[in-house]
């Protein structure tokens, strides 16, 4: 009999703290994939950030080097530039890496460092409780915008992956999400792309990936998805936003 | 023996040139040498000024409250460093660009050179530091002509070394005009 | 040993500081403009990408150290310098290196402060550089050398210690003695004992464990395990690496003490006080952390009266009342330094004479 579906090699066997619904653990399995499939798992440092996305080290079966919040892409600089022979992706939230990491991320991506950062938008702090991120959309109620976020007085929500599409480093950007199977297999895809660029040393690649946060949205978890759907995707388009192979 | 010298001009006159020239030239000698510049936050135009100190053992502390010898080369520096020089000391002063009229300064030798125009008279203007480091040395007997002439080569750029003939006859200038003083 | 004058160069602190990073194989430096300590990247600039080393101007003092705890946490030797301003956002570096017990050099030329301050010396970072700096209750190594031969000599001396103890250490120097130039010797590099960096992060072969540099402890116990490691550690940095300096101190009644460029400053004027037939010496710590303490109990056995000299308002003389014995006296004397307000010799002199009258 052929085995068509197993955990992957660059997962450890273990449960996760994730909450129900949650896609984070969706965006680790894809990442594992794509460590497996191109056999790169025994030369790749991960960088974990602060926020749910802390314990990679507990998920992944590769040597992790754990930053301070925000500071994950200037590590991941000093470990990679350490190191060139080894393969460092980050894994950051969108508090993490849009509000108090922006300068590191944006200036790694400016210099082109042949890493791979995944970031995960789920639009809120997911391990604080649920308080605004840069990336909380417009009229979202939080644990610290109970009126709904207002422009006026905290502008409106980054969109990273157009954002660092824009800089000359960068020689990948894409926005993904996980709610369809369509979606997910598409998100695979640009995971791959993503680290292959880095295998073949092009620079700078970027996957943002939506994300559900159904206990901090007070949703259910089908609910979060449809969120996901029907909210998220029509603010934050998905897609490819620079690729350095078609330019 | 441990000697010690102040400098002191504006940015541009040469101060810490003059200052690297006397401790290669100390150290051309054998001697441990302190050299410490200091200078204000703008990169040039400022105050500059530097305390150089050289001994045969210990060089202790750079910075130096009454010094030995001053060497000022404008009015600002004049102003605010001359009455600093230790009882006994010698000051010497660009008497081209500095006016010493009404100010005492009891206990301390004072040596006018007209720096600007010995500088001018040999044919470059940018001299009036190595003028400086002449009178110094004739004034002060701490450093041996051979050792300034040797510091040259240290401390000017390499693209600079065609100049050297010019700074030894600056430094025998600044040399000569202190010699008139002392006769 | 003897040196001919042709083996010394003739170098400015900051200068030797980025020779002896090279010498002690920092292959690894970020770091951020901030005056007045940029002749040492500005040096490694040009030097390090000769050797194949790196070297990035970070956008940040932020970026810079979160770079020398990613260059470390794969096992490089790698450093930072800055000032004041500069050293104050590397604080939440540091803080998660000492927790991940990281080793790196940060080299601090202090000037002055709060705030932007000014770009003279001072000595007011003292708290900040031996009591933690950052949060969380941690100690780094800290060496203060007070010449520019010891620019070079403790920065070499910096980066196996950190090896050795895993904790990050740092050069504490200032202005003075980073912009002063003097005839130095560059030693090369003696080849230390240190333990290899097997927890460094290098991708996981086959069979060999999964490294991980953290420094969230969230199991029950395990932080309060870690605090008491560290602190066993410090300890153990107490008992075999207290470096300190005394000088004609045998016979003294007064001890004048200072570290860095004032202890310059005081050699001097103790030298003044001798030449008067004064009875006086002087005590100068090296490492600032771990203190030299029970080299200040024995010396206050029998000498009774210190003179703490500082650029600031006190700061290290907390540190020399709690060495010393219980009869013994502190006297202090501060210059919080101001632009053009360093301490002379002569004024020290004055202190000097004033003790020893009283």
């Amino acid at each position: 009999m052929k085995q068509v579906f197993s955990r992957p090699e660059s997962l450890k066997n273990v449960s996760t703290h994730f909450c129900p619904g949650c896609q984070h653990g969706s965006v680790h399995r894809l990442v594992g994939e794509a460590l497996d499939e191109f056999g790169i798992r025994s030369k790749t440092i991960g960088i974990a950030s602060v926020g749910c996305s802390v314990f990679l080290y507990g998920y992944f079966d590769v040597d992790v080097v754990e930053a301070p919040h925000g500071r994950a892409p200037a590590v991941a600089t000093g470990t990679k530039r350490a190191r060139p022979d080894r393969i460092v992706f980050t894994y950051q939230g969108d508090g993490d890496l849009a509000a108090i990491g922006m300068s590191e991320i944006i200036h790694s991506a400016n210099r082109g460092e042949n890493i791979t950062v995944i970031f995960v938008n789920n639009t809120t702090y997911g391990m604080t409780g649920g308080q605004m991120a840069p990336t909380t959309m417009p009229g979202q109620k939080t644990s610290t915008s109970p009126y709904g976020r207002d422009a006026a007085n905290d502008g409106a929500p980054f969109k990273m992956a157009e954002l660092l599409a824009n800089l000359d480093g960068v020689a990948f950007s894409a926005r993904v999400a996980l709610n369809s199977p369509k979606n997910v297999l598409q998100a695979k895809k640009m995971i791959k792309t993503a680290f292959r660029y880095q295998v073949e040393k092009k620079g700078f690649s970027f996957i943002e990936a939506l994300s559900a946060c159904p206990t901090n949205w007070g949703m259910s978890p089908l609910d979060a998805n449809q969120r996901v759907t029907d909210e998220m995707i029509p603010y934050f388009p998905l897609g490819v936003y620079r690729n350095t192979a078609n330019l | 023996m441990r000697y010690d010298v102040f400098f002191a001009g504006y940015g541009g006159q040469g101060v810490l040139l003059a200052g690297n020239l006397l401790s290669y030239a100390a150290i051309h000698e054998g001697k441990n040498v302190s050299f410490f510049p200091s200078y204000g936050v703008e990169k040039r135009g400022g105050a500059a000024m530097c305390t150089i100190v050289f001994a045969d053992g210990d060089t202790g502390s750079p910075v130096v409250g009454n010094p030995s010898v001053s060497v000022l080369l404008d009015q600002l520096s004049f102003d605010k460093y001359a009455a600093k020089v230790k009882q006994g000391g010698i000051c010497i002063i660009n008497s081209s660009l500095v006016h010493t009229e009404g100010v005492a300064l009891p206990g301390i030798e004072t040596v006018q050179i007209p720096m600007n125009q010995i500088a001018i008279d040999i044919g470059n203007i940018r001299m009036v530091n190595m003028v400086a480091c002449g009178a110094y040395m004739e004034k002060s007997g701490a450093l041996k002509s051979e050792s300034l002439e040797a510091a040259l080569k240290k401390s000017l750029p390499e693209r600079n070394h065609k100049l050297i003939p010019a700074n030894i006859r600056a430094i025998e200038a600044g040399a000569q005009a202190a010699r008139v003083k002392n006769s | 040993m003897t040196t001919t004058v042709s083996e010394k160069i003739f170098v400015k602190g900051n200068e030797a500081v980025a020779m002896a990073a090279l010498e002690a194989g920092c292959s690894c430096y970020f770091g951020y403009p901030i005056t007045p300590q940029s002749d040492i990247p500005e040096y490694l600039s040009r030097e390090l990408p000769k050797r194949g080393g790196v070297f990035i101007q970070a956008e940040s003092e932020i970026g810079a150290i979160n770079m020398v705890l990613g260059a470390s946490a794969a096992g490089a030797r790698a450093m930072t310098s800055s000032s004041g301003p500069g050293i104050s956002l590397k604080q939440e570096g540091i803080s998660y290196m000492a927790g991940s017990e990281l080793p790196g050099v940060i080299v601090d030329v202090m000037r002055q402060g709060p705030g932007l301050g000014g770009i003279d010396a001072s000595q007011a970072d003292y708290w900040q550089a031996t009591k933690g700096g950052g949060h969380g209750g941690y100690r780094i190594i800290v060496l203060a050398p007070n010449s520019v031969q010891e620019m070079y000599d403790l920065t070499m001396r910096a980066f196996d210690l950190s090896d050795f103890y895993r904790i990050p250490a740092m050069v504490l120097a200032d202005s003075v003695i980073g912009q002063m130039k003097e005839s130095i010797v560059a030693n090369p590099r003696l080849a230390a004992m240190l333990p290899a960096k097997d927890w460094a992060v290098r991708g996981r072969a086959e069979g060999t464990p999964q490294n991980v540099v953290k420094s969230l402890k969230l199991g029950d116990g395990e932080m309060e395990k870690h605090h008491w490691m560290m602190h066993a550690r410090y300890q153990e940095l107490a008992d075999k690496e207290c470096r300190w300096e005394e000088i004609d101190t045998a016979d003294a009644k007064l001890i004048v003490t200072a570290f860095g460029s004032t202890s310059r400053i005081a050699r001097t004027a103790v030298a003044m006080a001798r030449a008067e037939g004064m009875k006086v010496g002087l005590m100068r710590p090296i490492t600032l952390f771990p203190f030299p303490k029970q080299a200040y109990a024995t010396l206050s056995e029998r000498c009774k009266l210190f003179l703490d000299i500082e650029l600031s308002t006190g700061q290290m003389v907390d540190d020399v009342r709690l060495a010393v014995a219980r009869d013994a006296e502190v006297a202090f004397y501060g210059r919080p330094p101001g632009t053009g307000s360093l301490p002379t010799p002569e004024e020290i002199y004055e202190q000097i004479k004033k003790q020893c009258r009283a």
